[in-house]
């Protein structure tokens, strides 16, 4: 799997994006937001982080930068692009995924482990975990509550679109369970053909025990196993 | 070409939550303005630019909004004032 890890000016997360896809045995490598050219890559991560210091909107800026019609061109193509955090925000600004993040409810920086259930498990991002499974994933963000209108929400409902989303300790997507407010306690959703895929926690940050749990590990190999043929 | 100075307004949807706008009206009850029903947050923008005149300079503006200074996701726009700078 040849991932193509993108810094933004601002990004903080690439190098833990970049350090995920080498954990599992894929092949990474950094593209500056201003260079260009994707050609043979497998998967394209946008990081998290503040990119153009999250100035006017989160992600609002990035969405700009010139390795972005690159990107869009990719996802077009079929390409599994992820954005995390910081991405997850670029790419909803670009109107790869719908929808907005804006500030969260409590207004707070929130910075907590949260628990996140796999909604569906039919994507390159998800085909390592089961159905349900409920993961525990580091989170840290000001701007992670997940809005849209109405009408979008029900496509993204009735499509299956919701990707994960935050549930409490009994599992349920409860106000409880919610660090950001989000609704429908949506934590991640996908594009209509399930290949452009955005989320607020940091699956990155949870790869080994050290660091309080390996649960973000499946997300990067099930990349992997989706882009095996093409691995280092 | 003249030069023209824009205001532009940016405020969150209606139906959107505005948590900053929540934490200053639970601040100004707080201080006794009991009578302060709603408060809503948004930001302003001051632009100087080049244009012909002041409908060009209004039709750039609201372009610029369109594609980068409001999200029509959570935010409308408003142009508040278009004038000629030192007119």
């Amino acid at each position: 799997m040849k991932a193509a890890v993108v810094t933004f000016p601002g990004s903080n997360c690439d190098h833990d994006l970049y350090h995920a896809v080498k954990a599992v045995g894929g092949e990474p490598h950094f593209v500056w937001h201003r260079d260009r050219g994707l050609d043979g890559v497998d998967v394209v991560l946008l990081s998290g982080g503040f990119s153009y210091g999250d100035y006017l909107r989160a992600g609002a800026i990035a969405r700009f930068s010139p390795i972005m019609d690159d990107v869009l061109a990719f996802a077009r193509a079929g390409g599994p692009v992820a954005g995390i955090c910081n991405g997850f925000q670029v790419l909803c600004e670009a109107g790869l995924l719908p929808g907005a993040l804006i500030r969260n409810a409590s207004l707070k920086f929130q910075s907590e482990n949260v628990r996140i259930r796999v909604e569906r498990t039919d994507t390159v991002f998800t085909a390592d975990y089961t159905e349900g499974q409920v993961l525990q994933i580091p989170s840290a963000h000001a701007e992670g509550n997940y809005r849209a209108d109405a009408e979008t929400i029900e496509r993204l409902e009735g499509e299956g679109r919701v990707l994960f989303r935050y549930v409490d300790a009994t599992g349920e997507a409860s106000d409880a369970g919610n660090p950001n407010g989000s609704v429908a306690n949506v934590a991640g959703i996908v594009d209509e053909g399930g290949r452009v895929m955005g989320m607020m926690p940091h699956p990155e940050r949870a790869m080994d025990d050290l660091l309080g749990s390996r649960d973000g590990r499946g997300f990067f190999t099930s990349l992997l196993s989706a882009f095996a043929g093409s691995a280092a | 070409m003249s030069r023209f100075l824009i205001e532009i307004r940016v405020t969150p949807r209606k139906g959107i939550l505005d948590p900053q706008g929540k934490a200053i009206h639970h601040a100004l009850h707080s201080l006794g303005w009991s009578t302060v029903d709603d408060v809503r947050v948004g930001k302003a923008i001051h632009l100087e630019l080049e244009a012909d005149d002041a409908d060009a300079a209004r039709s750039e503006a609201e372009a610029m909004c369109r594609k980068l200074l409001a999200n029509p996701v959570t935010e409308d726009f408003e142009l508040l004032q278009v004038e000629e700078a030192g007119a």
